[in-house]
């Protein structure tokens, strides 16, 4: 029987489950995650001025990632019931080492260095509270009680607590989406949820008083980037610059003014996406936004299959992870959001986010791969 | 009742729900994002295009022109002078390191100037322009200009430079700006400082730097495909800072500073009715000019390696044992709190001892002054009748009573880096030594010996204070701000600290009188500078050891090597009823108070109150 892994065939299910089955591996997914990475590769050789090193150096960082999703893929969900609490317990354990004896690094505390390599906690956290948290939720009847809700969130609260201490707002603020979206799937009641919404709201001038001085100067710069065009809000203008005069078909690839004349700060990294708004204009948005819909839309997909509630929740949670990470950079980028240094996931350059985010896109294949084993 | 069992239909209804739901939402964010692309693609895309073509719109910072420094006559302390410097725009030049090799060729570089410039490069945007050279002299100036087109990216630009035109004169006072280092800068806002290359590092230059530096200006400019200048499209002007006017009497400075010489000391004179710092020398100096553009490493080796340590502000971190300057603060506590002590006639045998101790504190004069009291004690400087007086008062009252003139407390002046120097109590003794304090102790401390140290600013602001029977002014050298661009001048009112209240009133002038018979009476240790005065000067003078010198041991000023010989001390003020001026002076190794500091009192009294038209 001849297959193409280039075509999804999640139509068929019969026929994929036959391939499937040896390799644990969702080809819908596998083949959306190459395409990202093949525009991100083509977008980074024209955003580092055609550095062959540079794009060689992510290539070899995107093999280790699909790597680890692959051998993430081979362990069935119900191994990661068995670990959570301990996953969860060491990371909780390393960001308090890196708060005490951590690396710093711009600033901020977020590197433990273990000798041979540097490690960053917050990294393991992205998976470790989805999967803590699923598994406390899945062990009781859903909708959750006010109890265990209560436990919830301060399973939450705490290592994000440790890291916004750091400071790393960003991955702060990430793993308390990941916890919260296990929290909205388990189903439960809206009126909580915009209880807490009101809450937040009203919080807000507290939390504006706990952010560090350069956190406030980013929301700042966002509220009005023309007040500071050579500090903070210098990479906002130049990142809209670059967007604006892109266009609708843009001015094509490796003819982008703005990211080759240096103008763009980052343009390899967190400011990646201008340069290919800037190159591919209206159109490309709209294509790599399809690429990226495709991705969740086929995440949420297998959420909805999975068979026990601790994978469905996890599930959930992660593909709307990825989501959040998608949607944050792009608004940063264009102006909607502030500045928080998150990349656009498998576009920008630089490993370490990457390799966990593409150990998540594992987990999501294990669960659907691993059904029928669960079942039988 | 709750069901235990879980209900699996439920739940994945409940899901599934959920996840519709989160679609919805994922779609609406999709959606806003699409929104925002359009806006910026296609309604704004003509804006955003004319930004980003061919010609290239960059925003440059404006440096703001640093406020003036002016004495209190108006007479210009620092001020801004135009000087050419050669300059690098990174991000138009293709290899740095040959561009410098070549342009070393028709202008002289030293490797400082190339140390300093990769420092800066590593630090800035590759926009910003930044200076290889500064002061080119003419001739480099137009050996630069025939081979301009040989390297683009390369200017010559006119900047303001600071520039103190009285040199070495109030070096102390004034301080200095040089090139800001990494620290400062996150000290400071870094986009109002992205277009300023020197920031204050010491004296008035750095205490009011936020208001001498002012806000930046912004220049839109617009370049053509090879980044030449072709038109400022907007221009957001910067605004200057603030002028200063400082308390300092230009005149009177110069003539403290030449009056301590070639010894080194320092001489702190002060308004006591407003606390206007008239005089503020520290000697030696230095030339603070050449810090400016940046003092090659061997001069500036030579200026902090050097034994007289001219870097060293002497008047607001030396600390020095007051000696007998003390005298007249411990006669006012006693007048106050051991008054039948004070008022009581002592005999001066030329030696102390205390009540079952064998040990013999010596008075300077060794056959003794014979009967004192209070008045021919301070005239006279006897020690016995001080060493008495202060064992009836105790540490715990002299502490209280001398810390009320702001012994071994900040004064309160606007420079950074004032010293507390040292007023000795019980509590600080255990704190350090973990020892009681001693009777003994309490004896020296009469004499302003043993660990009592205070600076020349503290002895000044304690003189003023006493001169002005208790009001304590806080000691400043700004009077008066000028904000940019009008012609008001805002003047900053005086600040009194503290009201000190005697018991006795009339006390104040038993102890003024005292220190007039210093300088004016038969037998004062003054009375060679009271000569033809139309008015009374008040003082006390003072000769603190520098080194103990053991029980009845003989003494010898030969052969005490320079550096070990006493410090001259003065204190004055004067008119005596009316004090003007109040000072404090310090002769390193001067030897006798009297000898030494006291004629330099006169001079700067005399030049002060005789020359002076207010």
């Amino acid at each position: 029987m001849i297959h193409t892994p280039g075509t999804p065939r999640w139509g068929d299910r019969r026929k994929s489950r036959v391939f499937v089955r040896g390799l644990h591996l969702d080809w819908p997914l596998v083949v959306g995650l190459i395409l990202l990475s093949i525009v991100g590769l083509a977008i980074l050789y024209s955003a580092s001025g055609q550095d062959s090193d540079m794009v060689n150096r992510q290539i070899i960082r995107l093999s280790v990632a699909f790597f680890i999703m692959f051998v993430l893929a081979q362990i069935p969900p119900h191994y990661l019931i068995m670990w959570a609490p301990f996953l969860y317990g060491l990371g909780v354990l390393l960001l308090l080492g890196v708060l005490i004896i951590g690396d710093e690094g711009k600033g901020a505390q977020r590197w433990l260095d273990l000798g041979i390599f540097r490690f960053q906690p917050s990294e393991l956290m992205k998976l470790a509270v989805p999967i803590m948290l699923a598994w406390y939720l899945a062990e009781s009847p859903l909708p959750p009680t006010k109890k265990h809700l209560i436990y919830a969130t301060l399973l939450i609260i705490v290592p994000v607590g440790l890291i916004a201490k750091q400071p790393d707002l960003g991955t702060a603020l990430l793993i308390a989406a990941a916890g919260i979206f296990v929290l909205l799937f388990s189903g439960i009641p809206w009126r909580y949820v915009i209880g807490c919404l009101f809450l937040i709201t009203a919080c807000t001038p507290l939390l504006w008083f706990s952010l560090h001085d350069y956190q406030q100067a980013r929301v700042l710069t966002f509220l009005n980037p023309e007040n500071d065009p050579l500090g903070a809000g210098y990479h906002i203008i130049q990142s809209k610059i670059a967007i604006g005069s892109g266009g609708i078909y843009g001015k094509g690839w490796l003819n982008g003014s703005q990211a080759h004349l240096e103008f763009l700060p980052e343009r390899t990294t967190d400011f990646i996406f201008a340069v290919f708004s800037e190159e591919f204009g209206f159109i490309g948005i709209f294509l790599l936004l399809l690429i990226y819909l495709f991705i969740i839309v086929r995440g949420l997909y297998i959420a909805t299959q999975a068979q026990d509630t601790f994978a469905r929740l996890l599930a959930g949670s992660l593909i709307l992870t990825f989501f959040v990470y998608m949607f944050v950079n792009i608004c940063m980028v264009s102006g909607l959001l502030p500045v928080v240094g998150l990349p656009l996931p498998l576009i920008s350059y630089g490993g370490t986010s990457m390799v966990t985010l593409m150990a998540s896109f594992g987990i999501l294949m294990s669960i659907h791969t691993h059904r029928r084993l669960l079942s039988t | 009742m709750r069901l235990t069992i879980k209900d699996h239909i439920r739940e994945t209804r409940l899901f599934n729900e959920r996840t519709v739901v989160a679609l919805i939402f994922i779609l609406i964010f999709i959606l806003i994002i699409i929104g925002q692309m359009v806006y910026l693609q296609i309604f704004s895309h003509e804006h955003y295009a004319t930004l980003a073509n061919d010609n290239r719109i960059t925003i440059r910072a404006a440096p703001p022109t640093r406020g003036l420094i002016y004495d209190r006559n108006g007479v210009i302390l620092a001020q801004n002078l135009p000087s050419f410097s050669l300059e690098f725009t990174p991000e138009r030049i293709s290899n740095i390191d040959e561009t410098i090799a070549a342009i070393s060729e028709i202008i002289t570089i030293s490797e400082s100037d190339i140390d300093r410039f990769k420092k800066q490069l590593s630090q800035q945007r590759s926009f910003v322009s930044i200076p290889l050279r500064y002061q080119l002299t003419e001739d480099e100036v137009s050996r630069f200009a025939v081979n301009r087109h040989r390297f683009p990216g390369v200017d010559i630009e006119a900047r303001l430079i600071r520039d103190y035109p009285l040199g070495a004169i109030a070096s102390h006072a004034i301080g200095y700006v040089a090139r800001i280092n990494e620290t400062e800068l996150k000290r400071v806002d870094p986009s109002n400082y992205s277009a300023t290359q020197f920031i204050g590092k010491t004296g008035i230059e750095r205490f009011y730097e936020s208001l001498l530096h002012g806000t930046v200006g912004y220049d839109h400019i617009e370049t053509n495909a090879l980044g030449r200048t072709l038109r400022t499209v907007k221009r957001i002007a910067p605004i200057p800072g603030e002028d200063l006017y400082l308390t300092i009497d230009s005149q009177l400075q110069q003539i403290a500073e030449k009056a301590l010489g070639k010894h080194r000391g320092a001489i702190v004179a002060m308004d006591p009715q407003n606390g206007d710092l008239l005089a503020f020398a520290s000697m030696p100096g230095y030339d603070p000019n050449q810090f400016v553009t940046g003092i090659d490493v061997d001069a500036y080796k030579l200026l902090q390696k050097s034994p007289n340590n001219p870097l060293f502000n002497r008047a607001l971190r030396g600390q020095y044992p007051p000696g007998s300057t003390i005298k007249p603060f411990i006669g006012l506590a006693g007048l106050e709190y051991a008054p039948k002590k004070a008022r009581s006639n002592n005999l001066c045998p030329g030696w102390f001892v205390l009540d079952g101790d064998e040990r013999r504190y010596r008075d300077w004069k060794k056959e003794g002054h014979g009967m004192t009291n209070l008045d021919s004690a301070i005239a006279e400087s006897c020690d016995v009748f001080f060493y008495s007086l202060a064992v009836d008062l105790g540490i715990d009252t002299m502490h209280d009573f001398l810390s009320q003139f702001g012994f071994g407390k900040k004064s309160g002046i606007d420079l950074v880096g004032e010293s507390n120097a040292l007023l000795p109590s019980r509590e600080w003794k255990r704190g350090k030594y973990q020892q009681p304090w001693y009777p003994g102790e309490t004896v020296i401390t009469g004499i302003g010996q043993g660990y009592t140290l205070a600076t020349p600013l503290q002895l000044a602001v304690a003189t003023a204070t006493l001169s002005n029977r208790g009001i304590y002014m806080q000691p400043r050298m700004v009077f008066a701000t000028k904000p940019p661009n009008t012609e008001d001048i805002d003047f900053i009112p005086p600040n009194t600290l503290a009201n000190i209240n005697l018991k006795n009133p009339g006390n104040w002038e038993s102890i003024v009188d005292a220190m007039v018979h210093v300088i004016h009476g038969p037998h004062g240790t003054a009375r060679h500078i009271g000569h033809k005065l139309p008015f009374k000067i008040a003082g006390k003078t003072g000769t603190a050891q520098v080194f103990g010198i053991k029980q009845d041991e003989e003494y010898d000023k030969e052969t005490v090597a320079d550096r070990l010989r006493d410090h001259s001390l003065f204190i004055a003020f004067a008119p005596a009823n009316k004090p003007r001026i109040a000072l404090a002076i310090i002769v390193e190794n001067g030897g006798s108070g009297s000898a030494v500091a006291a004629p330099l009192a006169r001079k700067i009294i005399d030049a002060y109150l005789l020359k002076s038209p207010t």
